[in-house]
């Protein structure tokens, strides 16, 4: 009998302010311990929060790309539990009116079918600080210059039944709050945070399993990896005959699996009520028109429109658009290549997004700009180069040996034009294999065809990949059939 | 000079009668010498003092007058005051040296104010007798067997001995209003949000509510001119022009509207608070006020919403004191459970605990609704009550305390019946209107208060009503004995 999965997330984005939540003091990563927490920060006695309204504005934006009900009222509440790097004994969080409500967004799988995944909520809350175990000599040190960070924990249906699914999920919030500039979405530095709930249940089943809660997934392979393995782990479980704990893991990267953190029973009560220090918040529809306005364009309506615009696959187009720099590169090269659009996308999606994926550098760290890729494009349209050496040429851009067209002048790239030259080519490389030449009038025209591929390869080889392939297969079919 | 009120001694610096600082050692000597007898100074800050008295000096003899240039006051040890020990009446802050400055302890500063120390108070504010202080309790200068009321008792005791002419109070459920009641002192609670909480160390963040201690009603006037207005630091302080209080004393009554709600009239009150609040009544009526009967139905239901709404608020706001930042943090802990626990059970006195015994249950999961939530509800009914009370009358006016000041240690065994202290006045922090307690009349030789209840934003107009009974009257100049010796 076969199972299925049920798999919700938690994603906690770090919003892109320059200012805390509740304070005035920098967002700032990697700075000396301590330095960036205020008064409000450090929970001293008598210190007030004041909302950051910048912070408000990134989660209705978040909201309204989501299509999600962004209500008009929302209300700050305390998380009250003790921890050392929780300066005041509680979280400042929202709990039954989050600022952003119901919505959903659409993911596109490998093989191009596509799903639509709900989103419950997403609310506004503060970071905590960062305890320190190592070197303080068995004490516990503090750094409270996370503490206050924004955050927007963003929660999914259960609507998704694998881990590839969560994957795409993911992958497909983190494009979006990068192309609404609210967050930066590096997983490496904690900027997105992602917590896992997982069931399994009969195939045919509506009601849900047990579930358990996964911590500390922070990249994209890890929560695929890791969703997996509970998954499977579950599935032993129940096949054994036994029963899942409703109860949080902790995922291992190192070794792989998961392990039981606290149990539903050690659960805490967080004794939530509304925060107030805090006004509930209003916001107006004037507000809401004003977020629209600035509501740059969404990856669903770039991909529709590359589709239509430049007849690109809908896999291309969905490639391209996943980060809005990729896209914005896509459409400054198409332009530079004179509306080359397909050519443009392959060479983006194999030959630059290979290239950055093995030097492991962000699209805005190329070493070719959309001018020069458009220019290789344009060459090879003109017939100056082939598709071959067009790759020679872009290695040499990305090497810094100067523009497309001088480096096809000086290392004298250009294809071969001229056909009483090619010929002469032609000609020697049949005298010089003879034998392969009998064999091949000797052939069945079936087998014919990959004795021809050899010629070719001879030809290409002895020009250094110069020979305009069409006039060479021309010169070679017609001194054969001589 | 320390018979003086603000008002007077503003005259008499103008005059060049005497100066900031010749008035300010005259204060800081007299402390010295009494308050042995009271213990309503936890901290002195005579250098301060002088420093400041000095720098009004100058800005004066320069012609730069600010309002209360060179006029002494004392702070409640609630407010946070950058470089001195703020210890909020608890061991818990014994140790806490303020990193900054409370707002109104800035703006106190930036208006000429002479601060002469901090002053005792219940623990966390939380206590109608000051008796729950980790300094042990103020006295009252009536009586020093007597408490001063509380939990803003060290203040109110400082002003009734003429320690100091005016001083800083915080009301949460009647902190402010019942020590001026017992004290026999002119005490205003201000409409919430009018005064910023910024560096008011929190008890119940949604009724705290900070304001002024004096003599008459005139120097309230001019404390609460200095203390309100908006601060982008507190979002709950509200952006609004500040009244002219001092403009708005006009002493004219005529045709106002005063309402007695019956429920502070009730069979058990003590016949001679009940009297000498009828009295003042007839005084207004006198210069012209109209007098009518008023409902508030739900005032019953105040006490308990109270005791259900503060030390939930309470229990979160000091969970911030877990010995790890700041503050008492226990010898030797063995863990990290260890250490809080002991801190906390070590740094805290018993009735903060059961505050947040109490606010934890009233918060837990399965009882929010029954408790939290319930009282949320009554809250709501209790301010609709109000505004429908305020919709047909200017003012409400009854006692403020339903007894004189009593026997120290009389009531510190039943929590309930020291609650009760608060039944007049904490109906008003739960609706957040503003309200004041002035001076009408003295039972045993202990002065009995009244307390008069404003809509938002209308202290002016209470303060006037009291202006008004203070030109009518001489009870506000009434001194106790204690000190006159001096």
């Amino acid at each position: 009998m076969s199972w299925e999965a049920v798999i919700g997330l938690e994603v906690h984005v770090q919003l892109a302010a320059d200012s805390k939540i509740f304070s005035g003091a920098s967002t700032r990563f990697g700075s000396e311990p301590n330095s960036q927490a205020s008064l409000v920060d450090l929970g001293m006695p008598g210190t007030l929060p004041v909302l950051n309204e910048k912070v408000l504005d990134m989660a209705l934006l978040f909201g309204l790309a989501i299509d999600a009900e962004v209500t008009g009222h929302s209300v700050f509440a305390r998380k009250n539990y003790f921890y050392p790097d929780l300066p005041k004994g509680y979280q400042t969080s929202q709990f039954d009116h989050p600022v952003v409500g119901k919505g959903h967004l659409r993911i596109v799988l490998d093989d191009g079918t596509e799903k639509t995944l709900g989103i419950t909520r997403a609310h506004l809350e503060e970071d905590a600080g960062k305890s320190l175990h190592e070197g303080f000599g068995g004490m516990t040190g503090i750094d409270l210059n996370r503490a206050g960070t924004p955050l927007l924990e963003i929660v999914s249906e259960p609507d998704m039944r694998s881990g590839t699914e969560a994957v795409a999920y993911l992958k497909k919030l983190h494009s979006i709050v990068r192309y609404l500039g609210i967050s930066d979405g590096n997983m490496a530095e904690g900027s997105m945070r992602c917590d896992a709930n997982v069931s399994v249940r009969r195939s045919g089943e509506t009601a849900f399993g047990h579930r358990t809660e996964i911590k500390n997934v922070n990249s994209f392979r890890f929560v695929d990896k890791a969703i997996n393995h509970e998954i499977e782990r579950q599935i032993d479980v129940l096949e054994d005959g036994g029963r899942i704990e409703q109860e949080t893991r902790l995922y291992d990267a190192d070794k792989n699996e998961t392990r039981s953190m606290r149990t539903k029973e050690e659960a805490d009560d967080y004794r939530y009520f509304p925060c107030p220090d805090l006004l509930p918040v209003r916001v107006t529809d004037d507000d809401l028109q004003r977020l629209r306005a600035d509501m740059p364009e969404l990856p669903d309506s770039k991909r529709a429109r590359f589709v239509h615009d430049y007849e690109l696959s809908a896999y291309d187009a969905h490639v391209l658009v996943a980060e809005r720099a990729v896209a914005e590169y896509f459409e400054a090269t198409v332009s530079a290549a004179g509306g080359e659009a397909k050519l443009s996308a392959n060479w983006i999606t194999s030959e630059l997004l290979g290239m950055l994926n093995r030097e492991e550098l962000s699209i805005e760290h190329a070493r070719i700009t959309p001018q020069q890729l458009g220019t290789i494009i344009r060459r090879i349209q003109d017939g100056t180069i082939s598709s071959k050496i067009a790759k020679q040429v872009f290695e040499a851009v990305w090497n810094d040996e100067g523009d497309p067209d001088t480096v096809i002048e000086q290392q004298g790239l250009k294809q071969m034009s001229d056909s009483g030259e090619l010929e002469a080519i032609v000609e020697q490389v049949l005298a010089d294999n003879a034998e392969q030449v009998e064999a091949y009038k000797a052939a069945e025209p079936k087998k014919r065809k990959k004795m021809f591929g050899f010629f070719v390869g001879q030809v290409m080889k002895a020009t250094g990949g110069k020979a305009n392939p069409q006039q060479a297969n021309a010169l070679i079919e017609q001194k054969l059939e001589q | 000079m320390h018979d003086k009120t603000l008002t007077q001694l503003k005259a008499g610096l103008d005059a060049g009668d005497f100066s900031a600082r010749e008035l300010t050692e005259h204060l800081l000597a007299r402390i010295e010498q009494l308050d042995p007898r009271l213990n309503s100074f936890v901290t002195r800050t005579a250098e301060q003092a002088r420093a400041q008295a000095d720098a009004a000096d100058q800005a004066r003899a320069a012609g730069t007058n600010a309002p209360l240039a060179g006029l002494p006051l004392a702070h409640k040890d609630i407010f946070c005051t950058d470089g001195v020990r703020t210890a909020c009446g608890s061991r818990m802050l014994d140790n806490f040296v303020a990193p900054y400055d409370a707002t109104v302890v800035e703006k106190m500063q930036a208006a000429g104010a002479v601060m002469l120390g901090k002053t005792n108070m219940d623990e966390f504010a939380m206590g109608s007798s000051n008796e729950t202080s980790y300094y042990g309790p103020a006295r009252n200068p009536w009586n020093t067997d007597k408490v001063p009321g509380g939990s803003s008792g060290g203040s109110a005791a400082a002003v009734a001995a003429r320690l100091t002419p005016a001083a800083t109070g915080t009301d949460t459920g009647g902190s402010i209003r019942q020590p001026a009641a017992l004290n026999g002192l002119t005490g205003l609670k201000p409409t919430y949000g009018r005064v910023s909480r910024w560096g008011m160390i929190a008890f119940a963040s949604s009724l705290d509510q900070a304001g002024p201690l004096a003599r008459t009603a005139e120097d309230c006037a001019l404390l609460l001119g200095a203390m309100a207005g908006h601060d982008p630091k507190d979002s709950t302080c509200v952006d609004r022009p500040v009244e002219d209080y001092s403009a708005a004393l006009t002493g004219d009554i005529q045709g106002l509207k005063i309402g007695l709600p019956e429920q502070f009239f009730p069979e058990h009150l003590d016949g001679r608070i009940g009297d000498a609040t009828r009295e003042a009544v007839r005084e207004l009526e006198k210069r012209g006020a109209k007098v009518q009967w008023v409902s508030l139905p739900h005032l019953d239901l105040s006490v308990p919403a109270y005791y259900v709404i503060a030390p939930a608020e309470a229990s979160s706001n000091l969970a911030r004191f877990d010995g790890v930042r700041y503050g008492y943090r226990c010898a030797q802990p063995q863990s990290l459970e260890d250490l809080y626990k002991r801190s906390r059970a070590e740094g805290f006195g018993s009735e903060v605990k059961r505050r947040i015994l109490v606010g934890t249950y009233a918060l837990s999961e399965g009882y929010y609704e029954a408790y939290y939530g319930r009282a949320q509800r009554v809250r709501t009914r209790i301010r609709d009550d109000f505004q429908k009370a305020l919709s047909e009358v200017d003012v409400l006016l009854g006692p403020t305390a339903p007894e004189c000041a009593f026997d120290i240690g009389a009531k510190t065994d039943d929590p309930v019946t020291m609650y009760m202290q608060d039944v007049f006045t904490i109906a008003v922090n739960l609706a957040g209107l503003p309200a004041l307690s002035m001076p009408a009349g003295l039972v045993d030789g202990l002065p009995v208060g009244v307390q008069a209840i404003g809509d938002y934003f209308r202290e002016g107009r209470i303060l006037n009503l009291a202006h008004a009974f203070q030109q009518a009257t001489d009870w506000h100049e009434k001194a106790p004995a204690f000190g006159g010796e001096a």
